[in-house]
C-alpha cells in the first residue's frame, strides 16, 4: 500500500492540530509548492530534493505503442532531482 | 524557493507559529523519505508520485579523465509528476 496524502495528514494530526486544521495545512502546503512550480521557480528543499521546471524543446518522437512518428510540442514540464542526503538513505549508507 | 521561505508562507497562510510550520515541513519529507527509505510508494493526488527504482552494477567511465570503473548497483527515488501538476506549469506554453 502506498503512503497518501491522508497518512501524512494523520502525521501532523498527531502533532496536536485538529483533523480539519490538519489537513489544512497540508493542502495549503502542496498549494504552495505547486503555484511555485507554476511561476517556473524551482522549489529545493534541502536534505530531500529539488523539484525544477525546465522548458523543453519541440522535437520528433514516436508512439511507442503503434510506432506512428508525431511531433512533441514545445512544453515546460517539472523534474525531481534527489539531494545526496535522500539517496544515501535510499540506499541504506550512513550520513 | 527553498525550505525556510516555504516554512514562512506556511507560517503566514495557515496561522502557525514558526516552530509549528517547522515541524510539519519537515514531518511532510521525512514521512516521504522514510517511505522510500523502506521501499515503499508514495502517492499524492494532484502532485505525483514517488517510487524507488534499481539499477543494475555497470561499468562507467570517469567523464574527466576516460577511465573505467565499476558502477555498483544502486537505488534511486523517482518522482512522477501528477495531471494536475503537470497541466498547471505547462498551461503557459499554451497546452
Amino acid at each position: 500500500m502506498a503512503l497518501t496524502k491522508n497518512d501524512i495528514v494523520a502525521r501532523v494530526h498527531e502533532l496536536g492540530f485538529t483533523k480539519k486544521k490538519s489537513v489544512d495545512i497540508i493542502e495549503t502546503l502542496l498549494e504552495i509548492i505547486k503555484n511555485t512550480l507554476e511561476k517556473s521557480e524551482d522549489v529545493l528543499i534541502s536534505g530531500f530534493g529539488k523539484f525544477c521546471v525546465k522548458d523543453k524543446k519541440q522535437r520528433r518522437g514516436r508512439n511507442p505503442a503503434t510506432g506512428d512518428d508525431l511531433i512533441l510540442r514545445e512544453r515546460r514540464v517539472v523534474t525531481f532531482k534527489c539531494s545526496g542526503k535522500l539517496r544515501k538513505k535510499i540506499n541504506g549508507q550512513p550520513y | 524557493m527553498v525550505k525556510s521561505e516555504l516554512i514562512q508562507i506556511l507560517k503566514d497562510k495557515v496561522d502557525l507559529s514558526k516552530t509549528q510550520a517547522e515541524k510539519v515541513v519537515d514531518i511532510f519529507f521525512d514521512t516521504i523519505s522514510d517511505t522510500l527509505s523502506k521501499g515503499g510508494r508514495v502517492e499524492i493526488r494532484g502532485f505525483g508520485s514517488f517510487s524507488v527504482n534499481s539499477y543494475k552494477s555497470y561499468v562507467g567511465r570517469n567523464p574527466k579523465t576516460g577511465a573505467q570503473i565499476k558502477v555498483p548497483p544502486k537505488k534511486l527515488p523517482f518522482f512522477k509528476v501528477g495531471k494536475q501538476l503537470k497541466k498547471l506549469v505547462d498551461n503557459k506554453t499554451g497546452g
